[in-house]
């Protein structure tokens, strides 16, 4: 994975990241949620791309993330919108784990 | 006018309208749609009116679903600010209030609801507003300013959700309720108390049990009048006691009407041409094994496109667990089933923390769930009550199981 573009933040510990039990964080102004989903950590913007709503406040069912507000559902792997009301996919972020640290790259544009 | 195309002309532009005709598209549907709607407004979420609009938070235009754009994108003709007023089924036309007459192959009724007015004396002098659309939302809004004593008339969703908007405003005010408890209709009494505690600790006078009789106008405010002769002085008094299903053109055509347009789970009427969705539908929930008429944003949402889809040909079913939410002085509530009764209370979480849920419980099952700042709580249960799944109390209580291991 390229990181040429991006700054990498320590936002967690890895084993703050359960199965089903995702974790909330912040960088600067960006909510950033993470999950664990096959062993493998992922990182999605937290909130819906259809009303503002945290998402790992949710309901993660199998591969995707459903939002406690209104129950649309994003794949966590890739953020895709996959149902009402949402139609806007939300974005991913890079991710990289370090000792049990997990390191998450947002954009320096 | 003659046309080769089929046409679905939808009467009533609401949310419901908008999820139809999204989803006719969006399943290949190649023909006319023919989108009728009394408001000037394009489809709109009503939620917000009672919520983040009316306090100010949100923009009217922010609870737009789709745009007059959109709508000629999707290849929509929309007419706005017209009504239906006579559905001749024989003929396959609808005439609108202006004299045109549609004619269609598939008619879908989205015609929602209108406040229940109370009809009392005195009304029309007095400053009494409701609440159901944009407008109504704007003069209410505007007419909640700091200081102004407020008598809302209504102790349910609606209701508490203006006088939770108006106590934030700096308003004085008063939540006159005709039954027992607040939000007797959704919630179970555990959350009543709740949520009468969180509108007192914000400053408004709750009175239950009292039944307005007549209003009196003295100078520019208004007299609450009720029957056991207690009497509530205010600037302007907002009513919110139920609405009624628009469903006069339904009825005057002879489909069967009762409590809303009847229809199946498909949202088919009578008429096998003629399908209606939304708040104007009494419609049969498999899941539930009875009728009932929902006034919710999901069920707005979800049976119309359900019913767009079953239009197109497909085999679908509606079935889901009847939920809807409320936002009131910064409290979350969630509401999951329609139970005839509130039984076996189990509590989740500490109501004083602010953040807990109440299952209701019946033959073992959960029958609903009302849940304050608890949004996990409530997707795990429908997903318990959808999957009819037998649940242990003690477990439910136990903050220390996550309720995900009841999934099994």
């Amino acid at each position: 994975m390229s990181n040429e573009t991006v700054t990498w933040h320590r936002v967690a510990k890895r084993d703050e990241v359960g199965d089903g039990d995702p974790l909330g964080v912040q960088v600067g102004d960006t909510l950033i949620g993470l999950y664990l989903l096959d062993g493998e950590i992922h990182a999605l913007s937290n909130v819906c791309s259809h009303e503002f709503a945290v998402l790992t406040d949710g309901f993660v069912n199998g591969d995707c993330i459903e939002c406690p507000l209104h129950a649309a559902e994003f794949d966590i792997r890739t953020g895709k919108a996959l149902s009402p009301p949402a139609d806007e996919d939300i974005a991913t972020y890079p991710v990289k784990i370090e000792g049990d640290e997990i390191f998450v790259g947002l954009s320096d544009a | 006018m003659a046309s080769s195309r089929e046409r679905v002309v939808v009467v009533g532009a609401g949310q419901a309208a908008a999820w139809a005709v999204r989803t006719l598209r969006k399943e290949s549907f190649a023909g006319e749609i023919v989108l009728v709607g009394a408001e000037p407004h394009p489809p709109y979420e009503r939620p917000p009116l009672s919520k983040a609009v009316l306090t100010g938070e949100a923009a009217p235009e922010s609870t737009h679903l789709v745009s007059t754009a959109a709508l000629q994108e999707l290849d929509v003709v929309f007419t706005p600010g017209r009504r239906a007023e006579a559905l001749d089924r024989t003929a396959g036309t609808v005439t609108l209030d202006d004299g045109q007459s549609l004619a269609y192959d598939q008619l879908l009724l989205t015609t929602g609801a209108r406040p229940r007015r109370l009809g009392l004396p005195g009304e029309d002098q007095a400053p009494v507003l409701y609440l159901r659309d944009i407008e109504d939302c704007l003069a209410i809004r505007a007419a909640l300013q700091p200081g102004r004593r407020v008598i809302v008339i209504g102790g349910g969703l609606i209701g508490l959700e203006v006088a939770g908007a108006a106590s934030t405003l700096g308003c004085a005010v008063t939540v006159v309720e005709a039954g027992d408890r607040l939000m007797a209709r959704v919630v179970g009494p555990e959350i009543s108390e709740h949520f009468a505690r969180l509108h007192a600790d914000h400053g408004a006078t709750l009175v239950t049990a009292v039944l307005p009789e007549r209003f009196e106008t003295a100078g520019d405010g208004v007299r609450v009048v009720c029957r056991d002769g207690s009497r509530f002085d205010g600037d302007l008094v907002v009513v919110g006691v139920g609405v009624v299903p628009n469903a006069e053109l339904a009825a005057e055509a002879g489909l069967t009407v009762d409590n809303g347009i009847w229809v199946d789970d498909q949202g088919r009427t009578d008429d096998s041409r003629i399908f209606a969705a939304g708040d104007v539908t009494n419609h049969l929930n498999p899941l539930l094994g009875r009728r009932l008429r929902l006034e919710t944003w999901q069920n707005a949402q979800n049976q119309a496109v359900a019913v767009a889809k079953a239009m197109c040909g497909q085999d679908v079913t509606y079935a889901e667990v009847p939920w809807g939410w409320s936002d009131q002085l910064g409290a979350n509530l969630q509401i999951l089933g329609a139970p005839d009764a509130w039984s076996a209370p189990v509590t989740r979480g500490a109501p004083d923390s602010g953040s807990f849920s109440v299952f209701y419980l019946g033959d073992g099952r959960i029958e609903a769930v009302n849940a304050v700042n608890a949004p996990r709580d409530i997707a795990v249960a429908r997903r318990l009550m959808a999957g009819n799944v037998a649940v242990d109390p003690a477990q439910l209580a136990d903050t220390d199981v996550p309720l995900r291991k009841l999934l099994g």
